[in-house]
């Protein structure tokens, strides 16, 4: 080997070494580039609001989400809705969407007409890096959207159940813890209630050991609560929606003296619990 | 022999090569092959005096070379992995010390206590690392200390730091034991682990890496015999996980607790934490003399090394129940729980408040 030859082997084989690098790091980043999500998103649009048009949502609709989805499988979700005080629409229903998940739509609130209700958190499975999207629907049928976008959590946190022989074991029990809101309005009682419902919310994934097929998807599709005879809140939810579907949301009471929870699941196992409503809440 | 319409297609093909070769996976012979590739190319070239080509063929001849026998340190060379360190903490009973870290590319999810024990007959290994790779080098090490061969691949629980290496000891005579919930656990889980950790790891030191269910499962209590040593497996309730699994070695009185014991590392809470708590006081009662946790010093004293963690989750459980009867949201809540005790762990932020978030939804049902 000449010395230029070997010059020009080691130039060759640091370029080597630079191209194959190069290739590792490519490879290790996985994170969407934004072009890659809006797609995603546009495709949602079409698929889920049969793509009519979207207006920005600031200040009607706010989104609260974590910087990054600390467990996978419970990441907490907040939703503020509110029209300026001279329009005459109502918010009807606000749609939560998780992009990147395997069923992107999480849940679809249905709000009561006279509900009065401003905020909606609840917990939902975060796969990986995602856009998240909520969508406010008017009473004339106007879409206001925001989005916040979601880190994934560490490698070895899953949007699994955490104990599924505890989960079947407490399937359908119900809990309703009551507060007082922190900022009343003047001449109302607008108050927070949270719902609690023992639910294993089987994402479709898992597989039996024993016949070594799938386990259907099981979850809760429908749950609806109401004060009195007047529904509060109706929610339509998927796979998205964390184990144990936990709702917290702030309301105008009608002075009814109980809160009614419905619900019913894939399998059409129906829960149903009623709670005296408490003064003043806890 | 294929002839190459430029430069650019030449060098395409060096290095889809040496990728292929960089893969873990794939053996010695298809590294011969590899080079003997390059040596023939090389003749040819040498043949037909190509002046730049020539000059690119013993690049790439060099390259190979170096990479194989590993004349020079190339980083991201993944040639077969060296013997993984291991310590004698008690006669027979090896251990290779975790780093406290999260698994990425620079340390190969080299990051969990992973051991074996010896006995006078077969060997047993108790946790196999974060990757194949990882695995391959436990083996090395095996094999170096001694001539008895595994038996027994142990898994404590279901984390990736603890099951991905697994592959690397597929097609032994070796029982693969762990949990009665492990097998579900895994099926669930995963894939996920693998797509997460691919993020942060990179594809090609996750080559090979594969899902390897227990052959053997454990509902409560079972003992193992590796030849005048034994071995006692126990499953316990939802605690870390809902599928860990602790070996106690008789002999040495020492117990490799999985991760039910963290020491410096924060614990991370993906099974229940008052289940978790519970499980503490039947792991004092374990009669051992030592323990090497799942995360932190290999040698540390019994039973005194639980209680870091159970201040930990006291602190916790405590912060949490106090915002919770004060009806402060998760999302509120989970941003100062736990916070007093930061000074004393490693990775604090990395776990506190995915420990404090699902602690919370499972004590809100108290
Ligand atoms: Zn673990």
């Amino acid at each position: 080997m000449t010395l230029s030859t070997f010059t020009a082997a080691v130039a060759a084989l640091v370029m080597g070494i630079g191209l194959s690098a190069g290739t590792a790091i490519a490879q290790s980043v996985v994170a969407p580039a934004g072009a890659e999500t809006d797609e995603v998103w546009s495709g949602l649009v079409t698929d889920v609001f049969d793509g009519r048009p979207m207006q920005d949502g600031a200040g009607i609709i706010e989104l609260e989400a974590p910087y990054r989805a600390e467990d996978a499988a419970i990441v907490p979700m907040a939703m503020n809705v509110k029209l300026p005080p001279n329009d005459t629409r109502s918010i009807r229903k606000v749609t939560l969407v998780i992009d990147q998940n395997p069923a992107p739509v999480a849940a679809v609130f249905e709000l009561g007409e006279k509900a009065g209700i401003e905020r909606i958190e609840t917990r939902v499975r975060v796969n990986m890096y995602s856009k998240v999207h909520a969508v406010a629907e008017a009473s004339d049928g106007t879409l206001y959207m925001t989005e916040k976008f979601v880190k994934a959590s560490g490698g070895c946190s899953a949007p699994a159940n955490k104990d599924a022989v505890a989960a079947l074991k407490n399937l359908g029990q119900m809990k309703l813890r009551q507060f007082a809101a922190a900022t009343p309005a003047p001449g109302t009682e607008r108050r927070e209630a949270q719902v609690m419902l023992r639910h294993p919310q089987y994402s479709g994934l898992q597989m039996d050991q024993v016949t070594r097929n799938y386990i259907p998807a099981w979850f809760i599709s429908d749950l609806t609560v109401r004060q009195g005879e007047d529904m509060l809140l109706k929610v339509s939810g998927g796979i998205s929606l964390s184990e144990d579907p936990n709702i917290r949301f702030s309301y105008l009471s009608n002075g009814a003296d109980t809160i009614t929870v419905d619900a019913i699941d894939t399998e059409q196992k129906v829960f149903r619990s009623s709670f005296p409503v408490e003064n003043g809440g806890s | 022999m294929t002839r190459h319409a430029s430069k650019a297609a030449y060098l395409n093909e060096i290095r889809g090569l040496i990728t292929k070769m960089h893969n873990a996976s794939i053996g010695a012979a298809y590294r011969v092959k590899v080079i003997t590739r390059f040596a023939a190319h090389s003749f040819i070239a040498v043949h037909n005096k190509t002046g730049l080509r020539l000059s690119y063929h013993w690049a790439a001849l060099v390259y190979v070379l170096l990479t194989y026998f590993s004349l020079v340190p190339i980083s991201f060379a993944a040639d077969d992995p060296r013997p993984l360190e291991v310590k004698e903490v008690a006669p027979g009973v090896f251990v290779h010390k975790g780093i406290n870290a999260l698994m990425l590319a620079e340390n190969g999810g080299a990051i969990a206590n992973v051991g074996f024990v010896v006995g006078a007959q077969s060997v047993a290994v108790i946790d196999t690392g974060g990757s194949r790779r990882q695995g391959e080098a436990l083996l090395k090490s095996i094999e170096q200390h001694t001539d008895l061969p595994v038996r027994w691949v142990i898994n404590t629980h279901v984390h990736p730091d603890h099951v991905f290496g697994n592959a690397a000891f597929l097609g032994r005579d070796v029982a693969f034991v762990g949990h009665v919930r492990l097998p579900d656990a895994l099926q669930q889980r995963f894939e996920h682990y693998l797509a997460a950790n691919r993020a942060s790891m990179t594809e090609r030191l996750l080559a090979g890496t594969e899902l390897v269910l227990p052959t053997e499962t454990v509902a409560d209590v079972r003992q193992i015999d590796l030849g005048g040593r034994i071995l006692t497996l126990r499953a316990w309730p939802v605690a870390h996980t809902d599928s860990d699994l602790t070996v106690f070695d008789e002999t040495t009185g020492t117990l490799f607790s999985g991760d039910l014991v963290f020491l410096e590392h924060l614990p991370s809470i993906d099974g229940s934490l008052r289940g978790w708590q519970k499980a503490l006081d039947g792991l004092a009662a374990i009669p051992a003399t030592r323990v090497v946790p799942g995360h932190g010093p290999i040698d540390s004293p019994w039973p005194a090394a639980i209680e870091p963690e159970r201040r930990y989750f006291d602190a916790l459980a405590k912060d949490l129940k106090t915002a919770i009867d004060a009806g402060i949201p998760l999302a509120t809540a989970v941003q100062t729980a736990g916070e007093g005790e930061r000074g004393d762990w490693l990775l604090f932020d990395q776990f506190n408040m995915r420990n404090a978030t699902a602690a919370y939804a499972e004590l809100e049902w108290e």
